[in-house]
């Protein structure tokens, strides 16, 4: 159900981020609704994972503004964008190897978490309905995602396949209306890759979040995105659905380079 | 209390209003153990049939069940029973193809279905399933946007029937007493090592009858608790998780998931239990790996003391006294190992454990009963209910499946085939009258197994009537006793052996890629999956060694001269070993044609092979592959015998 009326619950306008004397994004511009899965698509260094570290609040734009449910944003720390409910899994997954699964997912609830030393020191009553609560939350995320038989075993003993799908349940655990998804699929083979695909559709149809997704399996991109957005040297060279952008012929020049034409002639001669 | 009643849904009644407050079942959630009580069950059943009832669901009727242990689905099975409908539940890891079989064959008008996997099966054949009107879900997940004609979820057939507000208790009971015990109860799908699976249609009576018999054996109480972790569809599920478990008020507990029955089982610490014996023999693999694990001298004289105790359980179980010193041993291992062993298994609070379905090798057996596990066997098939013969546990000779139960006669004809007679016996196959007419000869019903009654009226099960053969030379050879002691090894999952009308025995092997994956790591052997493991010359080495080790126990003109290590597992999906994990020998016989002929071929040290490989999603795809032959070496097979 996409919430078109209320318009976008994600706006980035004009972004200009800059590091040094490179410019990583310049006048890139996304939204995306409740509910819509948004494929975020580009060779790399083309600046994707920096709109995602823009957006959660990593990095501060140079120019340009970002909204959330039409509030800005732009500027907040990450700990402020993530209480607002922005959650995102990272390219290299980022868990607690020493802590169970169990609590790597806690550990994504922590913005919900409204205890403080007294009374979680005292426990009774408000903490234990607290921590019940949260408890509750993070078993409902571990039956979703299918990690029940490793819910005790330490984060760092998983397989890859498994951390990231723990991963995916730690955003999760925030309960956020804006998840963004740093290449959830990499390194995985088909069949985790078919799992994952169906977690990201599950969690669309049961949540509704926006969804930003980065991924380089183009099977994957095209079967599950609502719309793609193409960045290339940092600036946005095409958007629409699916399959209009893999006609695009700017999108093809963009994944198989120039063709060569006059000057690697002439440098023969 | 429940001696005159003759339904599963009267015996259900019967509890709510004796010991409403008990718990009849317990299914893990969100980490956490809930508990349903007999009351409970009850109720959801009253309410489940209300809706079906409301779905137009009525006498006669077949409702199908597929997915996990799941109280829903068993409070589904019980409320089509209560409208006098037939529950019919189906494999839930078959493909689709499968499914499609059993449901359109008993042209069940419901499907009850568990999850988004069972329903995308199911619809992929919907077409072929002109009788389906209804297809429900217990879990909604990914399921919300499906726009399906009749597909819904379970919990508004409760609704359904919570409004429906047919009169309350006094209904149901009047719907409970208008099923008779005559009445068909269950349609199960025989998994069958030969053809297409039939549907086995049991009455109330009969699977009432039998349980009762049961008891008779294995007395179980309210106290009681076992854990429901078979496939609903195998009848011996139906039998222990249902009959059973209604006829004792003992409670049955449904796993979380299948990757976690075995973090369950422990956690529940059931007092009964029965389990294939793969289920035995891959608790006693993880033992073995555990053991192999431990540092040397854990490992030693953990070694030490549990051969002691198999040795002192081969002396007990056949009829003779363990010598002094393995007595002793035994009571050393019980506080320093076996109750350990037993603690880590779950078998804490074991009071019976019930292996069936399959023959077990006596060394698995001896394991676990000189661990003081009571390990019994029981004999039977869908076809008499479950359970012909039961060793009761001070009686359990190795050899025997044991003396029938109360009401069961038990014949040998002319030919050497079993013969049954009970109360249990079922009351046919669904649509199959002339199979029906090949089963049952005047009463009895033909098992299709070669066995004999010892002196003592025990039942000793040769093997699968039409497997026994003879090699060449005339040397009658039946090939699971073979493959039973090759299975006794922790690294081998699988064998089949051969040698009808050959010169010698030989044998193909499955590794269990667990095992000895676990093996080739700790040896720093390299492997990059299944098929290059199984092939490499280390692990053939092992494998080697483990059936040099068989053949000391085995006749010389028994003993397997040449295997080959298969480059796949046998698969149900393929059609190798069903569902129960029986090997389809002469399927397997026909697809490893060249395989075996090249077992039979002095000259050929490899053979070729090229096999379809079916993945889950249904796609197939070529895989090429040389295989190695390996020889045993004859000196060790002259060696032995001064050994025997």
């Amino acid at each position: 159900m996409l919430n078109g009326d209320r318009g976008p619950r994600l706006r980035a306008e004009d972004v200009l981020v800059r590091f040094g004397g490179v410019t990583a994004l310049s006048g890139v511009g996304v939204d995306v609704r409740g509910g819509e899965i948004l494929a975020l698509i580009g060779p790399n260094g083309a600046g994707k994972t920096t709109l995602l570290n823009t957006i959660s609040g990593v990095y501060r734009p140079a120019a340009g503004r970002i909204f959330l449910d039409g509030r800005e944003i732009t500027g907040r720390s990450p700990d402020e964008i993530a209480r607002r409910g922005v959650a995102r899994t990272f390219q290299n997954v980022s868990l607690f190897g020493g802590m169970t699964v169990l609590e790597n997912i806690l550990v994504g609830r922590h913005i919900h978490m409204r205890g403080g030393v007294l009374a979680a020191g005292i426990y009774w009553g408000w903490g234990e309905r607290e921590e019940l609560r949260h408890r509750a939350a993070a078993e409902r995320i571990i039956d979703f995602l299918e990690i029940s038989h490793i819910r005790k075993a330490p984060a760092g003993t998983l397989p890859y396949g498994l951390r990231k799908r723990v991963d995916l349940g730690r955003a999760l655990a925030a309960e956020p209306t804006v998840l963004l998804l740093d290449e959830p699929m990499t390194g995985m083979n088909r069949e985790e890759k078919e799992d994952m695909v169906r977690f990201i559709l599950d969690i669309s149809d049961e949540w509704a979040p926006a969804i930003v997704l980065i991924e380089h399996d183009m099977g994957v991109v095209m079967d599950i995105s609502h719309r793609v957005v193409v960045l290339d040297h940092g600036k946005k060279i095409a958007e629409g659905a699916p399959d209009d952008v893999r006609a695009d012929p700017e999108v093809l020049r963009a994944y198989l380079g120039e063709a060569p034409v006059a000057p690697a002639a002439g440098a023969v001669r | 209390m429940t001696a005159a009643i003759a339904t599963l849904p009267a015996l259900l009644l019967a509890h709510a209003q004796e010991r409403g407050g008990r718990i009849a079942v317990r299914e893990k959630e969100f980490g956490i153990w809930q508990s349903h009580t007999w009351a409970e069950s009850l109720d959801r059943v009253q309410a489940l049939a209300a809706g079906f009832a409301r779905l137009g669901f009525g006498r006669g009727d077949r409702l199908a069940i597929v997915g996990d242990n799941r109280p829903e689905l068993y409070w589904a099975l019980l409320a089509a029973q209560t409208l006098g409908g037939i529950p019919v539940p189906v494999y839930q890891d078959a493909p689709a193809n499968e499914l499609r079989y059993a449901i359109a064959h008993a042209g069940a008008r419901i499907v009850v279905a568990e999850d988004q996997e069972q329903i995308d099966k199911i619809l992929e054949v919907r077409g072929q399933l002109p009788a389906v009107e209804h297809i429900l879900y217990e879990d909604p997940k990914g399921l919300r946007h499906y726009a399906e004609p009749g597909l819904r979820g379970l919990d508004s057939v409760f609704a359904l029937g919570g409004e429906a507000d047919g009169g309350g208790p006094a209904a149901f009971r009047a719907l409970v007493d208008g099923v008779g015990p005559e009445d068909i109860a269950l349609i199960s799908y025989t998994s069958g090592t030969t053809g297409a699976s039939k549907g086995v249609m049991l009455s109330h009576r009969a699977l009432i009858a039998t349980g009762r018999s049961f008891l008779q054996v294995v007395p179980m109480g309210p106290d009681d608790e076992m854990l429901a972790y078979l496939p609903m569809a195998w009848v011996g599920d139906t039998f222990f998780s249902v009959v059973v478990a209604l006829l004792s008020g003992a409670a049955i507990n449904c796993p979380e998931s299948a990757e976690t029955v075995r973090m369950d089982f422990r956690e529940i610490g059931p007092t009964v239990t029965f389990a294939p014996p793969r289920i035995w023999e891959s608790l006693l693999a993880q033992c073995q790996v555990k053991i192999e694990d431990a540092d040397w001298l854990k490992r030693g004289i953990t070694r030490r003391l549990v051969a002691a105790a198999m040795r002192a359980a081969r002396a007990t179980l056949q009829g003779g006294r363990p010598t002094a010193a393995d007595r002793v041993r035994c009571a050393l291992g019980e506080p320093l190992v076996f109750a350990a062993l037993r603690d880590q298994l779950g078998l804490r609070r074991i009071r019976v454990a019930i292996t069936g379905g399959a023959p077990i090798a006596p060394e698995v057996l001896e394991f676990f009963r000189g661990i003081g596990v009571n390990l019994t066997q029981l004999y039977g098939m869908t076809e008499c209910s479950t359970p012909a013969t039961v060793q009761p546990g001070t009686q359990v000779k190795p050899d025997t499946v044991g003396p029938p139960i109360p009401g069961v006669r038990l014949r040998v004809d002319e030919a050497g085939e079993v013969l049954i007679a009970s109360p249990g016996l079922f009351s046919g196959y669904f649509r199959d009258p002339a199979a029906t007419a090949d089963a049952l000869r005047d009463g009895w019903l033909r098992t299709g197994d070669a066995g004999l009654l010892d002196p003592d009226g025990h039942l000793v099960i040769v093997d699968r009537a039409r497997d026994v053969s003879h090699l060449e030379d005339g040397t009658v050879f039946a090939p699971q006793y073979v493959e039973n002691k090759l299975k006794f090894s922790p690294y081998i999952k699988e064998a089949v052996a051969v040698g009808h009308e050959r010169p010698y025995v030989a044998a193909m092997i499955n590794i269990d890629a667990e095992v000895v994956g676990n093996w080739a790591q700790r040896r720093q052997v390299a492997y990059s999956g299944y098929t290059d493991l199984a092939q490499n010359p280390r692990v053939a080495g092992l494998i080697a060694d483990e059936i040099r080790r068989v053949n000391a126990l085995l006749a010389p003109s028994l003993r397997i001269r040449r295997f080959v290590v298969l480059h796949k597992e046998l698969d149900p999906d393929d059609a190798e070993i069903t569902r129960t994990r029986k090997v389809r020998r002469r399927f397997v016989g026909e697809k490893y044609a060249p395989i075996i002929a090249s077992l039979y071929d002095a000259g050929a040290s490899e053979i070729a092979v090229r096999t379809t490989v079916r993945y889950e999603d249904g796609r197939e795809a070529q895989v090429s592959r040389s295989l190695r032959i390996h020889t045993l070496e004859p000196e060790t097979a002259s060696a032995a015998p001064s050994r025997a």
